[in-house]
């Protein structure tokens, strides 16, 4: 203790500036890495959303490692946080140092990823996206938008065995079932990329008569669907009219390829996971507990949803 | 005192580091933050003891990461599915990991193959095993893995002695005891020193070769019982580039690269300091954290520049005194 105030001491002689004990919340976020646009546009996102609330938030990149992402939250204990947000990279483990925030009565809100733990406790709440909504959401345009035609889909999946690509497969069926006139016919997996998407559309093509047979394009990213349009250009179709071409995720490109009118709709995946965290965590603060799970929205954005607008608002977040 | 040069600097290093540190984060001075770099580095502190052996033999060993990610993944299926207790898993896998450094170690004394070369093979060896176990991350629910996370030595200011912080640290005084005081640690040195001369004094080198290595892999397998209580779960992809953060952390805590010199000590305060540059960041919160790579390089260059430097000199000196007897004979 003495040792604490003889540093103090000679911080404050050295004239080395102490972070004033604010009144204003510091919360920590232990964030996966950055190996994708849509992470990286979350981490950006996470700051404005701390900066227009007036938070503190310090951010701890975790480089793809669970060790990291333990450290980093047992450090936030240590320097006593209001609150930790956690993204976590693997979802088994996390039972001990999720504890020790419990124990210093630090609350833990989960951005993106559920946890497999047998004590629900340990977490204030999750906010996460449902996949499966979010194909749902798709399927949905789909039947709305060719209106009682005849429409044979063709599908690109993502990685074969992620629990996204699955879901959003599901969920697709999910919004198209009860319309016969809307059946897939093809789908196969573009891996989440879109040289891999380009690719299995010019095979999708050469199988149905030159494209001729297919109506809709329903890609699991907007990656692929953009590796899909080059594809079906240089068949000599028009994407977007003679193929429609809807698919998830929302990244600044395909809003170009919306406004250019070469795809037609994208489902966002919000990387705006830390607006409600926040929201939910000074709504905790002043006494309400809020629900366990809380869904983010899955929005549709088409031609008539000002395109250009949302581009121009998402090319500096890092995709 | 130029044989010390290299520790003092280290912990001259990471005494200042911790002044900066805290000086700007009254916090990290607190008992808790120093009982956390014990219990978050454990697996790391386990793994730079055997390394430590390993480099002042003149060897180098990449196959300790991949060896924690089988032995987590092997633990989890061997007490979740095959229904083993956490003992009996424990000294299976303690069996299996020591053969594989042995194997290791007697490939590279009797095929006089480079150690880069074999446990490089090591390393994709142990990690090919583990995925093909299992590629997702499994969850290890014993009563002993709950008593373990959960039992701690409180300290006044919030600080907690975790089991495995001290595991670390028995690890920590048994390896220097056996590397300074035993006849093994002589021969380690030895071997470091030229595997000639040291055959040539009549030490059984090959003996000498395997056992190091057998260390290694053995001490691989108990960070990786370590790093699972630390987790609670078996993962493949646990520990990627862990060897190259203890071969850091062994050269910044004054071990020679090329062998022959080093401290158990200095291993120690080497995992501080790298321990310390993460904490500094992470309550930071704004700095990338590829800063800690920067910084870990940065040091490393140091390091290696001043025990060059320091070699050089040695070589100076002895080879200036023999100028002077020839000098002084008529």
């Amino acid at each position: 203790m003495t040792f604490k105030k003889l540093l103090l001491a000679t911080a404050l002689f050295t004239g080395v500036t102490v972070p004033a004990l604010a009144a204003d919340m510091t919360v920590g976020f232990s964030q996966i890495g950055s190996e994708s646009g849509w992470r990286a546009a979350e981490t950006s996102v996470s700051k404005t959303e701390a900066e227009k609330r007036g938070i503190t938030l310090k951010i701890a990149d975790a480089q793809q490692k669970q060790e990291n992402q333990i450290k980093a939250i047992r450090s936030f204990i240590a320097q006593g946080v209001d609150a930790i947000f956690l993204a976590p990279v693997v979802a088994t483990g996390w039972d001990a140092v999720l504890g020790e925030a419990k124990d210093a009565e630090i609350p833990v809100i989960l951005l993106d990823r559920d946890i497999e733990t047998k004590d629900p406790s340990l977490y204030l709440t999750a906010v996460t996206s449902d996949s499966v909504h979010e194909g749902e959401v798709a399927g949905k345009w789909l039947v709305d938008t060719v209106a009682g035609k005849a429409c044979d889909v063709v599908e690109l999946q993502g990685t074969v065995g992620a629990s996204v690509a699955t879901n959003r497969k599901e969920g697709f069926e999910k919004g198209i079932a009860g319309a016969d006139n809307v059946k897939i016919i093809r789908s196969q997996t573009g891996e989440f990329t879109r040289t891999k998407g380009k690719e299995v559309m010019e095979s999708f093509i050469k199988a149905e008569n030159g494209g001729k047979g297919i109506c809709a394009l329903y890609a699991h990213n907007d990656d692929m669907a953009l590796g899909a349009i080059q594809a079906i250009k240089e068949a000599g179709l028009k994407p977007g009219t003679d193929i429609l071409v809807v698919s998830i995720d929302s990244v600044p490109d395909i809003f170009k390829a919306i406004a250019e009118g070469e795809a037609n709709a994208t489902v966002e995946l919000t990387p705006n996971m830390a607006g409600p965290a926040f929201d939910a965590l000074i709504a905790y603060k002043g006494g309400t507990e809020p629900p366990k799970w809380l869904q983010t929205e899955s929005k549709l954005y088409t031609k008539d949803s000002n395109p250009e607008a949302q581009y121009e608002a998402r090319k500096s977040l890092g995709y | 005192m130029r044989r010390h040069l290299p520790v003092l600097v280290t912990t001259v290093v990471f005494l200042l580091g911790f002044l900066f540190c805290a000086i700007q984060y009254p916090n990290i001075a607190s008992t808790r933050v120093v009982m956390n770099l014990f219990t978050d580095n454990a697996f790391l502190g386990i793994l730079a003891v055997g390394m430590t052996f390993v480099i002042i033999s003149g060897g180098i060993d990449l196959s300790v990461g991949s060896v924690i990610a089988f032995t987590t993944v092997f633990l989890a299926l061997a007490i979740g599915n095959w229904g083993l207790s956490p003992g009996m898993a424990f000294v299976l896998v303690l069996g299996i990991t020591a053969l594989f450094g042995a194997a290791m170690g007697a490939i590279i004394h009797h095929f006089e193959v480079p150690p880069f070369i074999v446990t490089l093979a090591g390393m994709f060896l142990a990690r090919g095993v583990a995925f093909l176990m299992s590629t997702e991350s499994l969850p290890i629910d014993a009563a002993l893995y709950q008593e373990v996370a959960s039992f701690s030595i409180h300290l006044p200011g919030g600080g907690r002695l975790r089991i495995i912080g001290m595991m670390m640290l028995l690890v920590f005084l048994l390896g220097g005891i056996v590397l300074h005081y035993t006849r093994f640690g002589t021969n380690v040195f030895a071997l470091g020193g030229g595997r000639t001369t040291t055959a040539l004094m009549g030490v059984r080198v090959g003996r000498i070769t395997v056992a190091i290595y057998m260390l290694s892999s053995l001490l691989a397998g108990l960070a990786g019982i370590v790093f699972s209580f630390y987790t609670a779960s078996g993962y493949s992809l646990t520990g990627v580039g862990v060897e190259l953060d203890t071969i850091a952390a062994v050269v910044i805590g004054g071990t020679l690269l090329s062998g022959g010199a080093g401290t158990m000590f200095g291993t120690f305060i080497g995992i501080m300091i790298q321990g310390l540059i993460q904490t500094y960041i992470t309550f930071d919160g704004s700095l990338s954290s590829w800063w800690i790579k920067i910084v870990t390089g940065l040091l490393l260059f140091l390091f290696i520049v001043l025990q060059q430097l320091l070699t050089h000199l040695a070589r100076r000196a002895t080879t200036g005194a023999g100028e002077k007897d020839t000098q002084a004979r008529p």
